[in-house]
């Protein structure tokens, strides 16, 4: 038997449950308690499209340097799914340990001879100590909680806490869940060598950062970003965007005499009312958005093409999954990529920005209300599963208390009081933007019909080509415009000098720092860009000219960012390598290293590492 | 296409309302539509409508999906905001715009393809949720546009221009809209000007969902022997429940009608309709025996018109959200964003 692994506060659990068990709330403490130990921790949950019996997963990411994306590989795997045993013992990494419910006896047949295994008789246990069947399943995950925190060593106190906390208001939980905290604890300190290899201490590691999900923080982005209507159809992974965004609407945007509301959300009958709902406002001066996933982008595509071409602000959401309803809905990637940056018919291009974590899915849905206003186009924010419905530990929101929104070009009644011109379609700054008016404004000036492209300068009717042709090449140049607009990338050097490069986005980030760290020790050096937006900003294209090799790293099969470069930048394919993960897991650090390695041609280390802190 | 050039100058003598306002004020562009099109009788049902109220052109948003009916808002009130959105999603446009700014009037124009066949989902939810508008659907039978394809509205058995027979059921879209909670539901003939204005009017001042159905021909592609939405056999099947005399701000009742033939319903906002009862038992305030009457007369091959349905005390979608009084399109910074200190209390909820 190889060594048990050994490390402090640098590895990863991973629990394997029963969808429904009550499992959840049990794993969401052991993270939480981890980070009260001043422990930085992440945790990703990886479940099925079902609401009871089938398996799910929850996987805890410990690294008190930081690096909160995925890993890969297992240390340490909690085993409460007798369905998935096989598979879940054999994702341990060789040395590592396997914590499971020890009340059935299982033949040896069943485990592995090069890890170490710890079994708990937690039903045995459970049985004896509650009579009534639904206690015995849910204080059994407490139970594993508590055997967990003697195993590593984890502050017991730190986990009451939480738990007089998650029960605030419903005081006569908290001593039953401290009891069977202290059952599991107890059993494990009797009878299993306490602690094993992984261990946690106490650090100071975490700071101010808090713990949330990316649909929250982005709706309470829409909340500070100043968006009054929603309208959205539920889907996973976005259902929770729009009722968090709700439930921060019910809290913070109270007129404070009449309790009145100072916001609208429908919960409309498709998709398309939903995104219609969000045209009609913004084309009536309200800041409006959707949350949705792939297929309802799908559903939204002609309204797109309309919102485009008659120049309404509207604000998407896209919280990527792995499409289509029957495909893996629970699952995460980034294949909407090309979807929606030429949503619906005839010559679209929409703006994107691609947020790299829930602190940016915060900022971002206020500056998408601000772009959208400004560039009077739609615009998309393109979050993922990953981003969206885990908790991560990201720097705390902040806002400028001196932000004012950005409107964009309206015209008011004094301004068509004064007389100034206005054509609906008229390039005045020379910028592709034009002004708008919002209807009811003047009583005699500034009112237009809205349509597609069947119009002039001037928003009158004409199906003449010349006059389409100067449209669309404006709208051309307001893409152009908008490069300057959208969040600029981000560069990053190698320590040394190299012509090899990496461009990657969205919630590949955390994992992509940690693999370039682990590609530094093996002596590959590569400068990175992470793409924030597209339209491209020159600085990305800057970048791939100034390497003779770039890899782009996506979650999707057909690397469809690269695409886009190529296409957008007129750039040779041979110079961009795809780096593609689309198995429906968020990417890890360890593919990253080990495909950019290989591309290179260098010889991968064997898949035993050590896991020494 | 009609070709009547409009003078732009003034008639000095022309009649104003209590705006100051002329009929011109309230016209739109000239109509693209075939002449005689029953289309264009609407819009100047719906000129005559909101220039007897008084209404200020500005304050109305009319949007449309696709269609030569939907086309309509180009030709008349041009001084409104116009959208002619896409195809059988104008109840989802205006939904969104109504939720912007609850101070404007709505009026929705569909076409019987727009709402009955492609339409039908937003058309329902739109009504279901009390949206405060008027919507009106121009119906034909047809896709007029697209050249006189059957819509959803044609009855079973009717003959398309070019003999072919509709074998699918019609869905009948005032019945729909009384199952689905329309506070004003009404029917009408494009070729019936002294019912439609008053019509429009009522509903224009109706405080919830207002749906009204114009039978309009399509003289294009409907308007021959065999069809059922031809003048002449709406003329012939035409069977009005009342009659909308008058409508006024808080005025006296002093019209002498015969005892039981009239019918008062005060509106929300304080307006009076007079209903003059042709069909001596139908009750415009009961919903469940209006659908009962509409079936029956349905069945024996009469079209029903009239003011079918009205709940004078209905309330809107902002009632049900509980929306406040001030648009929301009008709300800043102020009203809208909670500041850095509700967001240092919310960083330390989630630590
Ligand atoms: C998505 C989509 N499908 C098809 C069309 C083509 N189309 C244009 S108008 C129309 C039918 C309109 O019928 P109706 O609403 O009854 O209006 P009418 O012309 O009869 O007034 C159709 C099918 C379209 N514009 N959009
Ligand atoms: S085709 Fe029919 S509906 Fe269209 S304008 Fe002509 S008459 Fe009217
Ligand atoms: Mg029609």
């Amino acid at each position: 038997m190889p060594k048990p692994l050994e490390a402090v506060n640098d590895f990863v659990v991973k629990f394997s449950n029963v969808n429904g068990s009550g499992s959840a709330s049990a794993n969401a403490l052991f993270a939480k308690s981890i980070l009260r130990m001043g422990v930085p921790a992440s945790s990703r949950n990886i479940f099925p499209s079902n609401i009871q019996g089938l398996p799910t997963w929850f996987e805890v990411r410990v690294s008190e340097k930081g690096h909160l994306g995925r890993r890969g590989g297992v240390d340490l795997m909690v085993a409460m799914n007798p369905e998935t045993w096989d598979e879940d013992v054999a994702e341990i990494e060789p040395g590592g340990y396997l914590f499971y419910d020890a009340t059935k006896p299982l033949p040896a047949s069943k485990f592995r001879n090069d890890i170490s295994i710890i079994g708990a008789p937690l039903t045995a246990i459970c049985n004896r100590e509650y009579a009534d069947p639904r206690q015995r399943q849910l204080f059994k995950n407490i139970l594993y909680l508590g055997a967990l925190s003697a195993l590593l060593d984890m502050d017991v106190a730190a986990i009451e806490t939480l738990i007089g906390e998650q029960f605030r208001g419903k005081d006569a939980l908290i001593r039953p869940n401290v009891k069977a905290l202290h059952l599991g604890r107890d059993w494990a300190l009797a009878h299993a060598e306490c602690p094993i290899g992984l261990r946690l201490r106490r650090a100071n590691a975490v700071g101010e950062r808090i713990f949330i999900t990316g649909n929250e923080a982005a709706a309470l982005g829409c909340v500070y970003g100043g968006a009054t209507v929603a309208g959205w159809y539920p889907i996973t992974p976005s259902s929770s965007f729009a009722e968090a965004f709700a439930a921060y609407c019910r809290r913070y945007r109270r007129d404070p005499v009449s309790k009145q509301h100072r916001y609208a959300v429908i919960q409309a009958e498709d998709e398309l009312a939903a995104i219609g709902i969000v045209i009609g406002a913004a084309w009536n001066g309200a800041r409006a958005f959707t949350a949705t996933s792939g297929p309802g982008v799908s559903l939204m595509q002609e309204f797109l093409g309309l919102a485009y071409f008659a120049e309404i602000p509207a604000v998407i959401f896209d919280i990527q999954r792995g499409s289509p309803s029957t495909g893996m809905p629970t699952r995460t990637q980034q294949a909407d990529i090309l979807s929606c940056a030429h949503a619906s018919h005839g010559d679209t291009k929409h703006v994107l920005l691609f947020p790299q974590d829930p602190n940016e899915a915060f900022l971002f849905a206020a500056d998408a209300l601000d772009l959208a206003d400004r560039l009077q186009t739609p615009v998309f924010v393109m979050m993922d599963l990953d981003i969206g419905m885990n908790e991560w530990l990201i720097p705390p929101l902040s806002w400028d208390p001196r932000r004012r929104y950005d409107r964009g070009k309206v015209l008011s009644f004094a301004d068509l009081e004064k007389g100034v011109e206005f054509g609906r379609y008229l390039d005045v700054d020379g910028d592709g933007i034009p002004y708008r008016t919002y209807p009811g404004t003047h009583p005699t000036r500034g009112a237009y019909f809205t349509r597609g492209t069947t119009k002039d300068r001037y928003g009158r009717y004409t199906e003449e080509g010349s006059a389409y042709v100067d449209n669309v090449q404006r709208l051309l140049h307001k893409f152009e415009t908008a490069k300057g607009r959208a969040p600029r990338p981000i560069r990053q050097k190698a320590k040394e000098p190299t012509r090899l490069g990496a461009i990657y986005f969205g919630s590949t980030a955390p994992a992509m720092t940690e693999a370039l760290e682990a590609l530094e020790e093996r002596g590959i050096r590569l400068d990175t860009l992470r793409v924030r937006a597209f339209p491209f900003h020159d600085d990305v294209l800057d970048f791939i000219a100034a390497h003779d090799k770039v890899f782009v790293v996506e979650q999707n099969r057909d690397a469809q960012l690269r695409t886009l470069l190529i296409v957008e930048g007129e750039i040779d394919p041979k110079k961009l390598v795809p780096i593609l993960h689309y198995d429906g897991t968020p990417i890890t650090a360890r593919f990253i290293e080990n495909a950019i390695a290989e591309r290179l041609s260098v010889v991968p280390l064997a898949p035993l590492r050590k896991a020494l802190p | 296409m009609t070709y009547i050039a409009k003078p732009l100058f003034h008639h000095p003598q022309l009649p104003t309302n209590a705006l100051g306002f002329t009929h011109r004020d309230y016209e739109g562009r000239v109509s693209t539509l075939c002449a005689g099109c029953g289309h264009d009788s609407i819009s100047a049902a719906i000129i005559q409508a909101c220039f007897e109220l008084s209404l200020p052109p500005h304050k109305i948003a009319k949007l449309s999906g696709i269609g030569c009916s939907s086309k309509t808002p180009a030709y008349f009130l041009d001084a409104s905001h116009g959208f002619n959105s896409v195809h059988g999603r104008m109840p989802s446009v205006l939904t969104g715009a109504n939720l912007a700014n609850r101070d404007l009037i709505y009026l929705g124009v569909s076409g019987d393809g727009d709402s009955a066949s492609i339409g039908l989902g937003q058309f329902a939810h739109c009504l279901r949720r009390g949206v405060n508008m008027v919507y009106i659907v121009e119906n034909n039978g047809v896709y007029g546009l697209t050249k006189g394809q059957f819509s959803a509205t044609a009855d079973k058995g009717s003959k398309s221009k070019r003999g072919a027979v509709n074998t699918d059921s019609p869905i009948d879209l005032v019945g729909l809209a009384l199952e689905l909670g329309a506070s004003f539901v009404a029917r009408s003939f494009s070729g019936d000007k002294a019912q439609l204005v008053p019509l429009i009017k009522a509903a224009l001042l109706h405080k919830g969902a207002a749906f009204l159905d114009v039978i309009s021909p399509c003289v294009a592609f409907n308007n021959h022997p065999g069809s059922t939405k031809s003048f002449d056999y709406v003329r012939a099947h035409n069977e009005a429940v009342n009659r909308l005399d008058f409508i006024a701000g808080r005025e006296e009742l002093t019209a002498d009608y015969a005892p039981g033939t009239l019918e008062v319903v005060v509106q929300h906002d304080g307006s009076v309709l007079r209903l003059r009862k042709l069909a001596a038992d139908y009750d415009p305030q009961d919903r469940l025996s209006a659908l009962n009457y509409l079936r029956r007369q349905q069945a024996a091959g009469e079209i029903v018109t009239g003011l079918l349905f009205v709940d004078p005390d209905a309330g809107d979608l902002h009632d049900f959200l509980d929306t406040v009084e001030t648009p929301l399109n009008a709300l800043g910074e102020e009203e809208l964003c909670p500041g850095p200190e509700i967001l240092a209390q919310f960083n330390a909820a989630h630590r």
